[in-house]
C-alpha cells in the first residue's frame, strides 16, 4: 500500500486520546518485548511515545543505548551542512527563507560552492550535507547536478536536502554522485500542514510525502527524514515519523533509513507553547524510535545545545552535525550579510566536538565509506 | 564406668581420655575431641580424667560440601 | 587492571572459586585438584568419628594455603550449628564457618531463620559467618545486619547439578546485598558458573560437579577458567556504566520537564 494510503488510516486517530490510554503495565509489557528481542509493532511505539512512557525513561535509555552499540558500535558519524542558495518561493509561516521574509537572497557560484567545499574539507569533514531553498528557476537540476559534481572531488559522500523532485531528476543527481537524500515532511498533520504551506508549491501534502520513496527508486542508498517539532502534537507527530521510518524500511529493504529530530524553540514567532517539544520528550521520541527500530540512524544538528548532545551521545544518536553554517556561503565566500536558516546552537568546531564524541567513550566516524 | 559417648551411653574402664581414645581404635591424628563440651587438645588428653556421665565426643573432620 | 581481590574476613582471594571436599571418590584427588584450580577456600564437614570407617585426616590433603572452610552440616538448629562452629574452631580450623542449617532432607533446603540466629552468635564472637541460604533479600540484609561476612544464597538444590534456577532472585540479590554473594549449590558447569559470576556475583562455590566429574582436576580448572571469564566480563560491563554510575540515573537523570 503506498504510505500516502497509511497516512489517511491514521487521520481518524486522536493520538492523545489513545497516548494517554496507554497503562503503566503495557509500557512493562513493550519492554519485556524488547528483551525477548521481539520486534516491536506500532502499538508498541505509541506505547513507548506516551505519558505513561515517561515513567520508564531510564530503563528505555539503558536499553537503547544497548542496542544502538549493537548495531552501530560506539560511533558517531560527523557531517556539515552547506547552503547553496536561499531562494525560496515558499511561504513556510515557520522558516527564516520564507519568501515574504526581506533580506538579500544570495546563490553560490560552482567556483564559490568548490571553495566552500575545501574549506569544509580542511575542516575535517568528509559527509557533506548540501542545502537549498525551493526555487528551481534559480537552481536548475543543471547547476545541482554540476554542483555534485564539483563536491564528489572533495566529499566521498554527499547527501541533498532540497525541494522535492521528480524520480528522473533524483535519477540524474544519484548519477553525478549523490547518495543520500533528506526531506522531512515537516507535519504528518495534514491539516496543520496546509496551514503553515498556505500557497507554492510546497503546498502539495501527498507529493512531499512521497519524495523518499521517490528517491529510494531513483537510487539514494540513505533517506533521511523526519517531523519538525513545534508544528504539530509532538508525540503524534513522532509517531508518524517512526510509522513512515518503519515503511521505507520495509519497502525499500536496499537503503539506510534515519531520523532527524529538528525542534522549534521559543523563538520562533506564532507557534503556541502546547506544541513544543521539551528536553525529556525529545529524548523520549528517541529512545521510542531507537527500540522501535534498531537499524534506524538517528541525526541530531547543531540547533541543539552542546550540552544537550553531549548527552544524546550516549543515548542512540548516530549522527551529528558540527562546525556548521547555516548562511549560504558561511564558510569563507560570505561570512558577513547573509540570514541563517537556524541559528546555529552548538557552535563547536569539527575539532571541539570530535574530542567529546571521543572523551565520551565514542569514536568519531567521518568517512563511512565510499562509492568505488 | 558409665559415659556418653558420641550420643550413646557406653561402658568403659578407661580412666584418661587418651585411653578412651585408644580403646576405641581411633586414630590419633585427625581426631578432635570435645570433653563436657570443650575442645580439648590432644596434649591435654593424657591428663583428663573420666567421670560417670561425661559427655565425650570423638569428631574429626571429613569431606563434605 | 587494579588487582581484582575478593576480600572476606581478614582474608584476600584473588581466585573467586572455592570448592567442597564432598563426594570425591578418593581424598587424594583433592590435592590436585586444588592445584589445578587455583581454589583457595574449601569445605570440610565436622562428623562423630566412625572407627570402621577410613581414618585418614582429610586435612592432610588440603595445604596450608587454603582456607578451610568448614561447615555446620548435620545441624538442624542454630544451636546445633554454633555448638559445632566452636568445635571447629577449637580444633584449629580458623575464624570461617559456613552455616548449614537443613530441616529439608529431601531437597536439602536451608532453614534461613535458624541460619540467621546462628549467625547472630557466632558473628558476635568474632567468625567469619558464610551463611547457605534460600535466595531472599530481606534475610540479605537482616545477615547484613547480624555480621555475616558473606550471603550464599543457592543456585539450586544440592546435588542437583541444575544450575542457576534461582536466577532471577540471586540477580535481584546482588543487586540490593552489601554482602559479598557467593552463589553455593547447584553450579552444574562451567558455563553456569560463568553466568553467575557475569551478572556480579562476587565468588561460587562448586563442589559436587567437580568431586563426581570423571576428572575432578580438569573440572577444577574448566571451572575456574569459566569463574575467571565471568569475572572479566562483568568487569569489563561495569566498566562502561562506571562513568555515570553515582546517580540512579545515569542516562536520563539531567533531564527535566
Amino acid at each position: 500500500m503506498p504510505f500516502t494510503d497509511l497516512v489517511k488510516e491514521f487521520e481518524t486517530i486522536d493520538f492523545k486520546d489513545d497516548l494517554e490510554a496507554v497503562r503503566p503495565g503495557a509500557v512493562q509489557k513493550t519492554l519485556d518485548r524488547v528483551d525477548a528481542r521481539t520486534p516491536l509493532d506500532r502499538q508498541d511505539l505509541l506505547t513507548l511515545l506516551s505519558p505513561a512512557a515517561k515513567n520508564f525513561m531510564e530503563v528505555m535509555a539503558q536499553k537503547a543505548q544497548q542496542i544502538t552499540r549493537q548495531y552501530f558500535g560506539r560511533t558517531i558519524g560527523l557531517y556539515a551542512p552547506l547552503y547553496i542558495s536561499d531562494f525560496c518561493s515558499n511561504h513556510c509561516t515557520y522558516c527564516g527563507f520564507n519568501t515574504s521574509t526581506g533580506f538579500k537572497r544570495t546563490q553560490l557560484s560552482l567556483e564559490e560552492i568548490e571553495r566552500e567545499a575545501a574549506a569544509i574539507f580542511a575542516m575535517g569533514i568528509r559527509h557533506l550535507l548540501v542545502l537549498t531553498g525551493e526555487a528551481p528557476d534559480k537552481t536548475p537540476l543543471s547547476y545541482l547536478t554540476a554542483a555534485v559534481k564539483i563536491l564528489k572531488k572533495y566529499f566521498p559522500s554527499i547527501g541533498l536536502e532540497m525541494f522535492p523532485m521528480d524520480e528522473d531528476a533524483y535519477g540524474a543527481l544519484t548519477a553525478a554522485g549523490a547518495d543520500s537524500l533528506t526531506v522531512y515532511q515537516e507535519v504528518y498533520d495534514r491539516k496543520i500542514y496546509e496551514e503553515v504551506h498556505p500557497r507554492g508549491r510546497k503546498a502539495d501534502y501527498e507529493y512531499r510525502l512521497l519524495t523518499p520513496e521517490r528517491g529510494a527508486r531513483a537510487g539514494f542508498r540513505a533517506v533521511n527524514i523526519g517531523t519538525l517539532f513545534g508544528l504539530g502534537d509532538p508525540m503524534g507527530e513522532a509517531f508518524m515519523a517512526g510509522v513512515h521510518a518503519k515503511y521505507l524500511e520495509q519497502t525499500f529493504p536496499h537503503v539506510e533509513v534515519s531520523l532527524s529530530l529538528p525542534r522549534m524553540t521559543k523563538a520562533a514567532g506564532g507557534i503556541g507553547p502546547k506544541n513544543l517539544l521539551s528536553d525529556k520528550g525529545f529524548v523520549q521520541c528517541m529512545l521510542a524510535w531507537r527500540l522501535f527500530m534498531p537499524r534506524l540512524g538517528i541525526t541530531i544538528s547543531t540547533r541543539e545545545s552542546g550540552p544537550f548532545r553531549d548527552r544524546l551521545v550516549h543515548l542512540g544518536a548516530t549522527r551529528f552535525s558540527a562546525g556548521s553554517r547555516t548562511d549560504v556561503g558561511g564558510y569563507v565566500v560570505h561570512t558577513q550579510d547573509t540570514t541563517v536558516q537556524f541559528e546555529v546552537t552548538d557552535t563547536r568546531s569539527v575539532a571541539e566536538v570530535t574530542r567529546m564524541i571521543r572523551e565520551s567513550g565514542y569514536q568519531p566516524v567521518f568517512k563511512d565509506w565510499e562509492m568505488f | 564406668m558409665r559415659i556418653n559417648l558420641n550420643g550413646s551411653p557406653v561402658e568403659t574402664t578407661s580412666r584418661s581420655l587418651s585411653d578412651l581414645v585408644a580403646e576405641q581404635g581411633v586414630n590419633f591424628s585427625s581426631l578432635i575431641v570435645e570433653y563436657n563440651y570443650e575442645v580439648v587438645k590432644q596434649a591435654s588428653w593424657n591428663d583428663i580424667h573420666i567421670k560417670d556421665n561425661d559427655t565425650i565426643e570423638l569428631l574429626n573432620f571429613v569431606g563434605g560440601g | 587492571m587494579a588487582e581484582d581481590v575478593l576480600i572476606l574476613g581478614n582474608k584476600r582471594f584473588s581466585s573467586r572459586l572455592f570448592t567442597g571436599t564432598g563426594k570425591f571418590a578418593s581424598k587424594t584427588l583433592i590435592a590436585p585438584m586444588l592445584a589445578a584450580s587455583g581454589s583457595q577456600m574449601i569445605t570440610v564437614a565436622l562428623r562423630r568419628v566412625d572407627p570402621t570407617a577410613d581414618q585418614g585426616n582429610i586435612l592432610a590433603h588440603i595445604p596450608e594455603t587454603v582456607t578451610l572452610l568448614p561447615n555446620t552440616s548435620g545441624a538442624r538448629t542454630a544451636d546445633e550449628a554454633v555448638r559445632i562452629a566452636r568445635i571447629a574452631r577449637a580444633a584449629g580450623c580458623g575464624d570461617f564457618i559456613k552455616i548449614e542449617v537443613i530441616t529439608d532432607m529431601q531437597y536439602l533446603m536451608p532453614d534461613n531463620h535458624e541460619t540467621l540466629r546462628a549467625t547472630r552468635i557466632l558473628a558476635k564472637e568474632g567468625f567469619v559467618v558464610l551463611p547457605y541460604v534460600m535466595p531472599d533479600i530481606t534475610i540479605t540484609q537482616q545477615l547484613y545486619d547480624a555480621g555475616a561476612g558473606a550471603v550464599m544464597p543457592l543456585g539450586s538444590p544440592i546435588g542437583s547439578n541444575r544450575g542457576l534456577e534461582m536466577r532471577a532472585m540471586i540477580q535481584r540479590i546482588i543487586e540490593v546485598s552489601k554482602l559479598p554473594v557467593v552463589v553455593d549449590a547447584g553450579i552444574g558447569r562451567p558455563s553456569q558458573a560463568a553466568d553467575a559470576m557475569e551478572m556480579g556475583a562476587d565468588a561460587v562455590l562448586v563442589n559436587t560437579a567437580i568431586a563426581t566429574s570423571e576428572d575432578p582436576c580438569l573440572a577444577g580448572k574448566a571451572f575456574s577458567l569459566a569463574v575467571i571469564a565471568g569475572r572479566m566480563a562483568f568487569l569489563a560491563t561495569l566498566a562502561g556504566t562506571r562513568k555515570g554510575a553515582a546517580a540512579s540515573s545515569p542516562l536520563t537523570g539531567f533531564l527535566r520537564e
